[in-house]
């Protein structure tokens, strides 16, 4: 188990070294473009632009002006916004980082209790009343588009009644946990509900169509023939086996949303996250900030892929030794 | 000890009632190994399955009487079943690489089942799980306890899961073509290893298969079912050395023999009727070569003794089918 884990975090360093190959060779190599003008902005002098080829070493070989780059994302951590004048990018980064890790940690928590437990109630109670109702709701809210979703839970709690039955719910916006952990609770706590139906829908229909499946399975028979209650195997066995692929899309799910995936709902419930800082980034043509958050994005990414596998080695011994 | 009597099991499908099985009744004693044998879709596991309650299909409909150690099981409730099932009915299955439970280790398994029908604590049931895995030929039990079912070959993956028919002592064990997805060898192995353990666990056996060979090797008794009904019954012996069905004549035909000249692998003409139509006369009548009037009707089981069988031919038409057929088979 441990050097299955440390063969999976080295071969992460290596995806991660590859993606940053790539994205670097998308924005830096691009034919037929000129890299400082995409990085200056859209009304830059040209002494601004000699000074950006200075520094990102525009007119020295593709592996140097590589090296640089990572130089200044990586060890001088100053790579700069030339459409906000002085505005370093990791700093940047690092403020908005945790926006976006409390609403998809919170969200996730959310999701994954409400998706297994719809999950196993619908497999639960195949042919009863309850299980199409689940899968309905389910429906419904993989269906609804995060933004609309999003405006609706805003207009009810931020205007219509907002005097109200929704007089607790505060202003949108961000508040530290280190400041006030109430607060930041409840700043978050429609952005996570809204964010969360989605996945919770996807993962509720995922998951009974899993455990109905397993519950065919040769497995299950056997350990209904060892006279075990229904109960017991459902959990036990198979619950046990279906949550593989529940985790597999968990952590794709998990690392694109921190990654900056969440941007519709930061958007529209105006959290300053990743996602914000893409989206203002990409208005605006600040390609050093875009750089910053496809890196950043990627990286979380890798990370939660990584951490996905161990998991996965962890629920099926069957994976430990491939 | 188990007594079934007019077994029907039919499920409703959209061409109509499916009937599985159709009147099957047999007895096994105690320590006593009945082999029920059979075509695919014959119903012999249906039947099996369906007396323990381990048929869980909206659209079934089972009746009849199954009688275990005199009290009636068919039709008791999932909870009272629960304790019938892996407590003094032990079972075996046909495919040992899918029977178990790929994420927990086997003796997790084994223990599990022990601490469902005992209250032994959970290190008494590790010790008696690591005991069962020696018992049935595993090689260094305390550490194989420990293993995953990946980990081990199909014929050890099959003696994990007779250990665990075994772990609670059943009276009764059902094998369901324990040999069927294993290889030659392994397959004389694991029966071997199945008449062992039912000399020394004292338990009865009811082993299904399709194979005349296994019949002849394990059973006492054996009931031969084609299309859900059963064609022939009787102690091993006669029904293997003088068989009176003529499906039971095809069925031994069919298996290959090394010392036969005849080296044309004999098969019973035509396909197995499908369940949703069988005829209402003998259901083996369409494929039958000696076919008559009457069998337009459906036989009853009779015969003379403790060897029945169900079809219309009387004993002088069988001597001499069955003596044309010897001289016959002796001059190819």
């Amino acid at each position: 188990m441990r050097s299955f884990i440390i063969r999976r975090l080295i071969s992460a360093v290596l995806v991660l070294f590859a993606i940053s190959v790539m994205v670097f060779l998308i924005f830096f190599a691009t034919p037929g473009v000129d890299p400082a003008a995409r990085i200056a902005g859209r009304s830059a002098t040209p002494q601004i632009l000699e000074q950006v080829r200075a520094a990102f070493g525009l007119n020295r070989p593709i592996p140097i002006r590589y090296l640089l780059m990572m130089e200044h994302l990586f060890i001088k951590h100053d790579l700069t916004s030339y459409v906000n004048v002085g505005d370093r990018v990791l700093p940047q980064i690092l403020q908005a980082a945790p926006v976006t890790l409390s609403l998809v940690i919170g969200a996730a928590v959310i999701w994954l209790i409400v998706g297994v437990l719809g999950g196993v109630v619908a497999a639960a109670n195949r042919g009863k009343f309850i299980d199409p109702l689940i899968m309905f709701v389910g429906i419904a809210a993989v269906s609804v588009p995060a933004y609309w979703l999003g405006e609706v839970v805003n207009y009810f709690t931020q205007s219509k009644f907002h005097s109200s039955i929704f007089s607790w719910v505060p202003s949108s916006g961000y508040v530290s946990p280190t400041t006030n952990p109430w607060q930041w609770a409840l700043h978050l706590l429609f952005p996570w509900l809204t964010l969360a139906a989605l996945y919770a829908g996807i993962y509720a229909r995922v998951l009974r169509a899993e455990l109905v499946n397993a519950m065919n399975e040769d497995y299950v028979r056997t350990a209904r023939a060892k006279g075990l209650s229904e109960r017991r195997i459902l959990l036990r066995h198979a619950l046990r086996c279906s949550l593989i692929s529940i985790v597999s899309l968990f952590g794709l799910d998990f690392g694109a949303l921190i990654g900056g995936a969440a941007l519709l709902t930061e958007v529209v419930m105006g959290l300053p996250g990743i996602g914000m800082l893409t989206y203002n980034a990409l208005q605006n043509l600040d390609l050093p900030v875009l750089m910053g958050c496809v890196m950043y994005g990627a990286f979380f990414i890798v990370l939660a892929n990584a951490v996905v596998d161990v998991l996965y080695a962890w629920l099926d011994p069957r994976v430990r030794l491939a | 000890m188990l007594s079934v009597r007019d077994l029907r099991v039919s499920f409703a499908t959209r061409q109509g009632a499916l009937r599985a099985v159709d009147g099957l009744s047999f007895d096994v004693g105690s320590k006593e190994v009945l082999g029920i044998v059979g075509e695919s879709g014959s119903g012999k596991s249906v039947a099996m399955y369906s007396m323990l309650g381990l048929v869980r299909d909206s659209n079934v409909t089972i009746s009849g009487s199954v009688k275990f150690e005199g009290r009636e099981i068919l039709g008791l409730s999932d909870r009272e079943m629960q304790s019938v099932r892996g407590g003094d009915i032990g079972m075996i299955f046909q495919d040992p690489m899918t029977a178990l439970t790929p994420v927990y280790t086997v003796g997790w398994q084994i223990v599990e089942q022990i601490r469902a029908h005992t209250d032994m604590t959970k290190q008494q049931a590790r010790e008696r799980a690591i005991g069962l895995l020696g018992e049935v030929g595993i090689p260094d039990p305390k550490s194989r306890v420990d293993h995953y079912p990946h980990e081990f070959s199909g014929g050890m993956r099959q003696r994990v899961v007779i250990a665990m028919a075994l772990s609670c002592n059943p009276k009764l064990l059902i094998a369901d073509e324990p040999t069927t997805a294993l290889d030659v060898t392994t397959q004389a192995q694991i029966l071997d290893l199945m008449l062992k353990m039912q000399e020394s666990y004292g338990s009865s056996i009811v082993i299904i298969t399709h194979d005349m060979g296994v019949i002849a090797e394990m059973a006492h008794r054996v009931v031969v079912m084609y299309a859900g009904r059963p064609a022939e019954i009787g102690p091993e012996v006669d029904v293997v050395r003088y068989p009176r069905h003529p499906y039971t004549w095809g069925l031994l035909g069919a298996v290959p023999r090394v010392d036969s000249k005849n080296r044309r692998l004999v098969t019973i003409p035509g396909t197995s009727v499908s369940p949703l139509d069988v005829p209402e006369g003998c259901a083996f009548g369409p494929r039958c070569e000696h076919r008559m009037e009457i069998c337009d009707e459906r036989p009853v089981l009779h015969g003379p003794g403790d060897h029945l069988d169900a079809c219309w031919l009387s004993d002088a038409q069988r001597l001499a089918i069955r003596s044309a057929r010897s001289v016959a088979g002796g001059a190819s």
